[in-house]
Order: structure tokens, then sequence, then C-alpha cells
């Protein structure tokens, strides 16, 4: 093994709101996806579970996701799935080096974000 | 006969599950992609305001084998993912893999449990 290299000075800057669009929209790719595998795969489970379950079951999560508050944390549900799947085919056509120049990776980025909450706000428009 | 000299020119580090990996997240993704398109199509086609109705949409054949497949293709790409995550953020290689074991676990739960929502008694 070669020797350690030294020591170079290191500046973090972890405060989000200075990152590019492009660096907020990982970032938020990243949470998003941990948060779809926990909590809220299992909860979609149990509740597909229960809702198929029995009539009763679907009267009780109909009536559970009929209230405002319920309702608010299921459309931040549905952000956090839309933003994956936008952020998630940005991320497929760069792969394939569309967009890659670092203005229209920039304008995705934000079309991404505008397309998420765009998404979240036609899905939560139908809900109500 | 003169004798064939090959250089080795594998490389010497990494396991080499990391391309296919890659490439079955992105394949994985497009799976998902299409799913979501098609059940946002069928529920705004028919929303499904009823129990009936509800458990009629899961009895069809091929809408519960499209389902599961959605199912495997998020496991699979959820399993790349959280370790793409825990790779990157955990250094001490036993709580990674502790972690990595406890994800994997999580995974193989959800498998059954989807295939027993969409297949078992009701």
């Amino acid at each position: 093994m070669s020797a350690h290299p030294r020591p170079r000075p290191k500046y973090y800057d972890l405060n989000l709101a200075h990152l590019p669009p492009a660096g907020l929209l990982s970032i938020f790719h990243r949470v998003s996806g941990a948060l779809l595998f926990f909590p809220i795969l299992p909860l979609l489970l149990y509740a597909l579970q229960v809702t198929l379950g029995s009539e009763q079951g679907f009267a009780r999560w109909r009536d559970f996701l009929s209230q405002p508050v319920v309702k608010v944390m299921l459309l931040g549900a549905i952000w956090f799935y839309s933003h994956h799947f936008f952020a998630g085919i940005r991320y497929l056509l760069l792969d394939v080096h569309v967009g890659i120049s670092k203005e229209s990776s920039r304008t995705s980025a934000l079309a991404v974000f505008a397309a998420g909450l765009v998404a979240t706000l036609l899905i939560g428009w139908r809900l109500w | 006969m003169a004798a064939v000299v090959r250089r080795y020119t594998k490389n010497p580090v990494g396991a080499h599950y990391g391309l296919g990996d890659w490439l079955l997240q992105r394949l994985t993704a497009v799976v998902m992609l299409l799913y979501t398109l098609l059940l946002l199509a069928c529920l705004l086609m028919e929303p499904p305001s009823t129990y009936a109705a509800w458990k009629a949409l899961f009895s069809g054949a091929m809408f519960r084998l499209g389902t599961m497949l959605f199912v495997v293709a998020l496991l699979y790409h959820a399993w790349v993912g959280m370790r793409d995550i825990l790779m990157d953020y955990l250094r001490a290689a036993s709580l990674r893999l502790v972690l990595e074991a406890a994800v994997g676990l999580a995974l193989l739960f959800y498998l059954v449990w989807a295939a027993s929502i969409l297949w078992g008694p009701r």
C-alpha cells in the first residue's frame, strides 16, 4: 500500500439551500426512495391487505382516509412517489445522454420539481 | 504451434455485480413506470368507490400478475437503492452489514406478504 496522501483542507457546505437544483433533486431522490421503502411501502401493503380483506376493513380505511390530516399525509407520500418517479425518468434520460449540458440539466431538475408538485396537486384535487 | 499469451485484463477489485445491478435498477424502473401509468389509467377510468369494485379490480388474473411483477421490480430496485445509500453513508462494516441484512429480510417479508395479499384466502 502506498503512503497516505497529505490531508487536504475540507470544507463541507451542508446547507441544502446552497445546492444547485440538480443536487437538491438528487438528495430528494434518495430521501424519497428511502422513505418509500420504509414506512410507505409496508403501510401501503397493510392498507391493501385490510381493504381487500373485508367490507368492514374497506369502510374503516375509507373513513380513515377521509380525515384531513390523513389526507395531507397521503399527499406527502404521493409527492415522494411523484418526485421519485419524475427524477427517475430524468436519470434514465441522462443515462442515454439526453440533456447532459449544465444548462439543460438545471432546467430539467427544476422541471422535475414542478412536475412532481403538479402531479401531487392533480391527484390531491381528484382525492378531495 | 505458437502459444497464445493472454494478458490478465480483469480489474482486480470489486465483486463485479455493480454494472448488472445498475442496469437492473434501470430495467425495474421502466417496469414500475409502465405499471404506474396503467394503474393510474385504471383508477381514473373507473374509480373503485365500493368494496365490490375494489375487489373486482384485484380479481383479474392479469392485474394480479402485473401487480406482482411491479412488486418484484420494486423490491429489487429498493434493494439496489438502499444498499447504495448504506454503502455511501455507513463506513463501519459491521453496522452496514447488519442494516443490509435487515433491509434484505424486510424485502423478503414484503415479497411474501404481497403474494399472500394477492393470492391468499380472502
